[in-house]
């Protein structure tokens, strides 16, 4: 029981002693909070959001991100403050464009690719008779049955 | 039933040449993954009017270099990389060949010392500025999409963003990277002002 408290109490204080210990008054504006502070990228530690950042960009955006959030800006207002800033970059969910579409379309064309690739080769096994493979009866796989 | 064989050895081939040939332009400086193109390029340069470090009863107001080639250096008395491109920003002012308006930082919120910090700084090492604005909030260096002291930007007659660079700036790369723009800038106003 001891044991089970503790394993709980580790998983949860992952999030109660999260970097950022902001709250909001309005449980709605909360979540946006979280939400987009999870979609933005902090530029100066490039692989962390500014939600998980403890760097100074990351602490200041998210500062001026509360305060658009309770001067009432939309998410998307929030965004374009942010990319007009720092780029497309800053997005962790680029948006679909020209000049990214390569970057969106490449995983459908790697599935379709290997899905290609995966049917030709269940095809041509499948033409293989099962006399070729080895069994008990035939040790080597060489029956002489073979079509 | 070759080409079974070879395939994984080719796309092994093309990986490493593909992860090499990228490794060494990082090495060479031709390439770092850190540098964002900025997107204020092109753009009408984000305008501010902050107390001067200099004097704080005045204010530096980006207004008041319309219609001249300016640039404008963000930094930081915290900030390492400002240490070290300082000695070049003396050169490049001694050059006279575009004002240098500065842009000092404070590390976060709670760094409250920055402008008593700025001052001593430029009276110890020398003041390469014609002016330096204090951004007590950080706001400014927001609106630039500063993410790395020092960020040094160029701004032609009209008010827009030629030119960044990240990081430190040397003499060398002022020459290289500056020096031709301010002159075809130049070029170009001198081409559009003829009637």
């Amino acid at each position: 029981m001891k044991k089970l408290l503790l394993l709980v109490s580790l998983l949860v204080s992952n999030s109660l002693f999260a970097i950022d210990g902001e709250s909001f008054d309005d449980p709605a504006l909360h979540a946006r909070y979280r939400k987009l502070t999870h979609e933005l990228r902090c530029l100066q530690c490039q692989n962390e959001t500014i939600g998980d950042s403890n760097a100074t960009l990351a602490k200041d955006l998210r500062r001026e991100l509360r305060a658009m959030l309770l001067a009432g800006k939309s998410d998307a207002e929030i965004q374009q403050f942010m990319t007009d800033r720092y780029g497309d970059f800053v997005l962790y969910r680029p948006p679909v464009a020209t000049r990214t579409l390569t970057l969106w379309l490449a995983p459908g064309i790697v599935l379709v690719g290997a899905g290609i690739a995966v049917f030709f080769i269940i095809r041509r096994r499948g033409s293989q008779s099962f006399d070729d493979l080895p069994d008990d009866k035939n040790p080597d796989g060489s029956t002489g049955a073979a079509p | 039933m070759k080409l079974r064989f070879l395939l994984p050895l080719l796309i092994f081939g093309a990986l490493f040449a593909t992860f090499g040939f990228m490794l060494h332009r990082t090495e060479n400086g031709g390439y770092d993954p850190k540098i964002i193109q900025s997107p204020l390029l092109g753009k009408p340069a984000p305008a501010f009017r902050l107390i001067s470090v200099e004097d704080p009863t005045k204010f530096v107001d980006t207004r008041d270099y319309l219609g001249q080639i300016y640039v404008l250096n963000v930094w930081g008395t915290w900030c390492v990389g400002c240490r070290q491109e300082h000695p070049a920003l003396l050169e490049i002012a001694r050059q006279q060949l575009v004002p240098i308006v500065g842009l000092d930082t404070r590390q976060d919120s709670s760094d409250s010392n920055e402008l008593a910090n700025a001052q001593q700084w430029l009276s110890r090492l020398g003041n390469p500025y014609v002016a330096t604005a204090f951004d007590a909030d950080g706001r400014a260096a927001i609106d630039w999409g500063v993410y790395g002291a020092p960020e040094t930007f160029l701004i032609d007659a009209k008010g827009y963003v030629a030119y960044k660079h990240v990081g430190p700036l040397s003499v060398e790369a002022w020459q290289q990277k500056f020096v031709p723009r301010i002159e075809q800038l130049r070029a170009g106003s001198v081409a559009g002002s003829k009637p």
